[in-house]
């Protein structure tokens, strides 16, 4: 186990814990909530905030943010979503590397505005979010992608399973989370990427070179974003231009967030971020089954992120205080 | 130039430096600087600050580039584009503030930078962990080594940086102003790990403020004014006064004094005053047209008692009076209110707005002054502004330019320009004279012995014993947490003060 897996095990215990309290909480209520089909009904709400917060979280490492994952994932979306339309009987995997290749491309750009012009990443990606949104509007003429024109065999990976009745996806978001955990704790790029946020002036005297550190995590959140729109026209089988990833960058920001990376760079583990991701699965499961109406979903949905973020800074403020305590003379 | 003629040394200078000479916008900040640095010697670079030994050092150390000059190592001419490549030469530079990245272990803030492999090359954690290990058992100091780096010692951080050095076997160690921030405990342990690298043959440069600190370490100093060398010597050879006079261009006229004023009533009086963990039972007075001193190590508490006399972290015990009225002091605007004043210990963080302009800071503790009906009024603010900077010298391009674009003993004058306009009866100063030039501090000097006879009570928090021998009329001492003596001017000494200063274990055995 590494210095910071020592130092965080006691966040990712903090995070896993609201996650049961939640649970027996609303399964007092609604004992169904704790069945394996529940379970499974809140796995399948995951896969794309936890490809998406992957993303996100090596830009929030770094110091920077993405705001524009919700409308790469749309445009990378409708790239292929189109090519489907227009060849339909094109090799359907390729809409994984076009889907990919295009979310590289939109991540390429934004990197490049942040490194190149040294604007700020929050005001970039901004500008982008609306204009990546817009491109896929002009793009498309506004029209849906239909489900007749998505590939049945990329419908069904959200459907069949290899095992247990888990559908693939779920499967491709866990193996991106590990790929990514092994990217950050076991090579050397990922620890500059720490490095990166925990000191950005520091960084170059100890030979880190800082654009490409942060392009690499814009392109990677590009290419992220990207898998996430294809995963999106399996799961959901259409295109929309307005809906498709449709504030997905806020959701996979609250998750990051809540699992306990730090906004201001250079904390923050993968695991941290999985148990982020499945409390707002968890969340995001509940609120229809109390039969809370879509109206006030978006207030409760909030209210979570908030009270989690609160529960996270007492339970600090407590560790500060004791040992603050303990140092007295 | 009065380049003085090296004592022969029996061996071949580790780094050569001809004509280094460096310019920022144009403007030379270096000019052809010759300097030869042999190995097994610790070599000190003395200089006001801007005088261009931290730049000079920069260059060595690939920080920066020069704008002419070349650098031999061992014979061989060398280009140091980066730190990087600098480490790979042997060369390393531990700056004023370490760099440090406070999220990764000790272990990762060692290595990085200094192993080879690509980008998706695997990080070796527990071959790391044991080498930043051993690398910490053989400088004899005692830090885990996978704790982060947030909240290590500015000691322990250097620590960290000195066995860098050793794990990419650096022959060239430049430590810039590395005692500052230290106790005089943590500056011994630092001398004897700098004796023992040089005795090992490697070369050690040591940039410093202090001259008895370059006196007790260093073999050979190098004196810099205005950004050219003037001197290389044995330090054996060079009097305290010839440094000085080599540093300044000139003899500096007496050097410390205290003007003669009246000391008149009791402007503060304090009494039983605690804070649970940071300090307790402190009692004395400050009386107007006196400067009293409080003396002691780093973590005495003695900032604490400032911070609380101010309100900023409020005592929970004991009584303050101020002109012979009990108040109680629970917020800075108060503490503004009843005619104190504190300049703070950290500039750099608790002192000025850094992006604010020189003005905006200066009439920042008197909003009333500047806005009399609750708007600003730039006018009045600027005509504030313009008087403080006469009155105290303040040297800058404009009062608009951001105050941290100013030297550090401008930034000072001009925070002490900020509270004098509150027209303080007792002003607190921490540390005021740190990191500032001797040319500056001797300003300095003056502007406290003046406040003190214009009939205010002064409390002044210093670390350099000289600074309070000369300037106080009694100097207070504290160690961990309390007050252990009150020292009248004739009584107090470098050793006096020092005695109290130092913790006794059985004080500690008491509390605990």
């Amino acid at each position: 186990m590494t210095a910071l897996g020592h130092m965080l095990r006691r966040r990712e215990a903090g995070i896993a814990l609201m996650i049961v309290l939640f649970c027996l909480a609303v399964g007092a209520y609604k004992p169904q909530f704790l069945t394996l089909d529940s379970a499974r009904i809140i796995l399948l709400l995951t896969p794309l905030i936890m490809i998406g917060a992957m993303g996100q979280m090596l830009v929030i490492l770094a110091r920077h943010v993405d705001l524009s994952m919700g409308s790469m994932m749309a445009l990378a979306a409708m790239a292929s979503g189109m090519m489907f339309r227009y060849a339909p009987e094109i090799w359907w995997p390729l809409g994984f590397v076009l889907s990919i290749g295009v979310g590289m491309a939109l991540g390429l750009v934004n990197g490049l505005l942040v490194t190149v012009f040294r604007l700020p990443a929050i005001i970039v990606t901004l500008g982008t979010l609306n204009l990546y949104r817009g491109l896929t509007f002009i793009m498309s003429d506004a029209k849906q992608i239909d489900r007749q024109y998505v590939p049945s065999a990329l419908k069904a990976m959200s459907q069949t399973s290899p095992i247990l009745g888990i559908p693939w996806i779920i499967f491709m978001s866990f193996g991106v989370a590990l790929l990514t955990w092994w990217f950050v704790t076991h090579t050397r790029l990922g620890r500059q990427i720490y490095a990166l946020g925990s000191n950005p002036v520091a960084a170059p005297l100890r030979g880190i070179d800082v654009t490409r550190v942060t392009l690499i995590v814009f392109v990677i959140s590009g290419a992220l974003s990207g898998l996430a729109g294809i995963m999106y026209a399996s799961r959901w089988g259409f295109v929309n231009p307005s809906n498709t990833g449709n504030g997905f960058e806020f959701q996979v920001i609250a998750a990051v967030v809540i699992g306990g990376v730090s906004i201001n760079g250079g904390v923050g583990t993968v695991l941290g971020t999985v148990l982020g991701v499945i409390l707002l699965g968890c969340v995001a499961a509940a609120l229809p089954l109390l039969g809370i109406p879509g109206t006030t979903q978006n207030a409760i949905y909030g209210s979570v992120i908030l009270v989690a973020l609160l529960i996270d800074r007492l339970v600090r403020l407590q560790g500060q205080r004791s040992m603050l305590r303990g140092a007295r003379i | 130039m009065t380049a003085q003629i090296t004592p022969p040394v029996p061996s071949d200078p580790i780094l050569s430096a001809r004509g280094i000479s460096k310019q920022f916008a144009g403007i030379e900040v270096l000019s052809d600087v010759d300097l030869d640095l042999m190995p097994g010697e610790i070599h000190a670079l003395l200089g006001e600050n801007g005088a261009g030994k931290s730049t000079f050092a920069k260059i060595v150390a690939g920080v920066h580039r020069p704008t002419r000059g070349s650098l031999k190592l061992n014979g061989k001419a060398v280009e140091v584009t980066s730190p990087i490549v600098a480490q790979r030469l042997g060369i390393t530079l531990i700056h004023q503030e370490p760099i440090s990245f406070p999220d990764l272990s000790v272990a990762e803030n060692l290595v990085l930078g200094l192993q080879d492999g690509g980008a998706l090359s695997r990080v070796p954690w527990a071959e790391m962990e044991r080498d930043a290990r051993r690398l910490m058992d053989l400088l004899g100091v005692d830090i885990d080594v996978t704790r982060t780096m947030r909240g290590l010692s500015i000691a322990d951080q250097q620590m960290v940086e000195i066995a860098r050095a050793l794990a990419s076997d650096s022959r060239l160690i430049i430590m810039d102003e590395p005692t500052a921030p230290l106790t005089p405990r943590e500056v011994a342990t630092l001398f004897a790990i700098a004796r023992r690298l040089r005795d090992e043959g490697r070369t050690i440069v040591f940039i410093s403020h202090r001259l008895e600190e370059v006196r007790a370490l260093c073999d050979r100093v190098t004196i810099f004014r205005d950004g050219a060398k003037v001197a290389t010597d044995s330090i054996a050879n060079l009097t305290d006064a010839d440094i000085i006079r080599l540093m300044i261009g000139r003899p500096l006229k007496e050097y410390m004094h205290k003007v003669g004023t009246t000391i008149s009533e009791v402007a503060l009086q304090v009494t039983g005053l605690g804070r649970a963990g940071l300090f307790r039972d402190i009692s004395f007075s400050v009386r107007r047209g006196e400067i009293v001193g409080l003396g002691g190590l780093v973590g005495a508490g003695r900032t604490d008692v400032a911070r609380a006399l101010f309100g900023v972290a409020p005592a929970d015990t004991g009584r303050i009076e101020v002109n012979g009225r009990e108040v109680r002091i629970t917020d800075p605007a108060q503490a503004i209110a009843l005619g104190l004043a504190f300049v703070p210990e950290d500039r750099a963080q608790a002192g000025i707005f850094r992006s604010l302009s020189v003005e905006q800071n200066i009439s920042a503790a008197v909003p009333g002054r500047i806005a009399p009906q609750g708007i600003i009024r730039r006018s009045l603010e600027k005509a504030l502004a313009q008087q403080s900077v006469a009155k105290l010298s303040i040297r800058l391009a404009t009062l608009r330019q951001p105050i941290g674009d100013l030297s550090g003993g401008n930034q000072q004058k001009a925070i002490l320009a900020r509270w004098l306009l509150t027209d303080p009866q007792v002003l607190i100063l921490d540390e005021p004279t740190r990191g500032i030039d001797i040319g500056v501090k001797a300003e300095f000097y003056d502007m406290i012995g003046q406040l003190a006879a214009d009939g205010r009570a002064i409390l002044l928090i210093s670390s350099e014993l000289p600074e309070l021998l000369a300037l106080c009329d009694r100097v207070l001492v504290m160690a961990e947490g309390q007050l252990t003596a009150e020292l009248p001017r004739g009584v107090a000494t470098q050793e006096t003060i020092m005695q109290a200063a130092v913790p006794r274990n059985t004080a500690r055995e008491e509390v605990a």
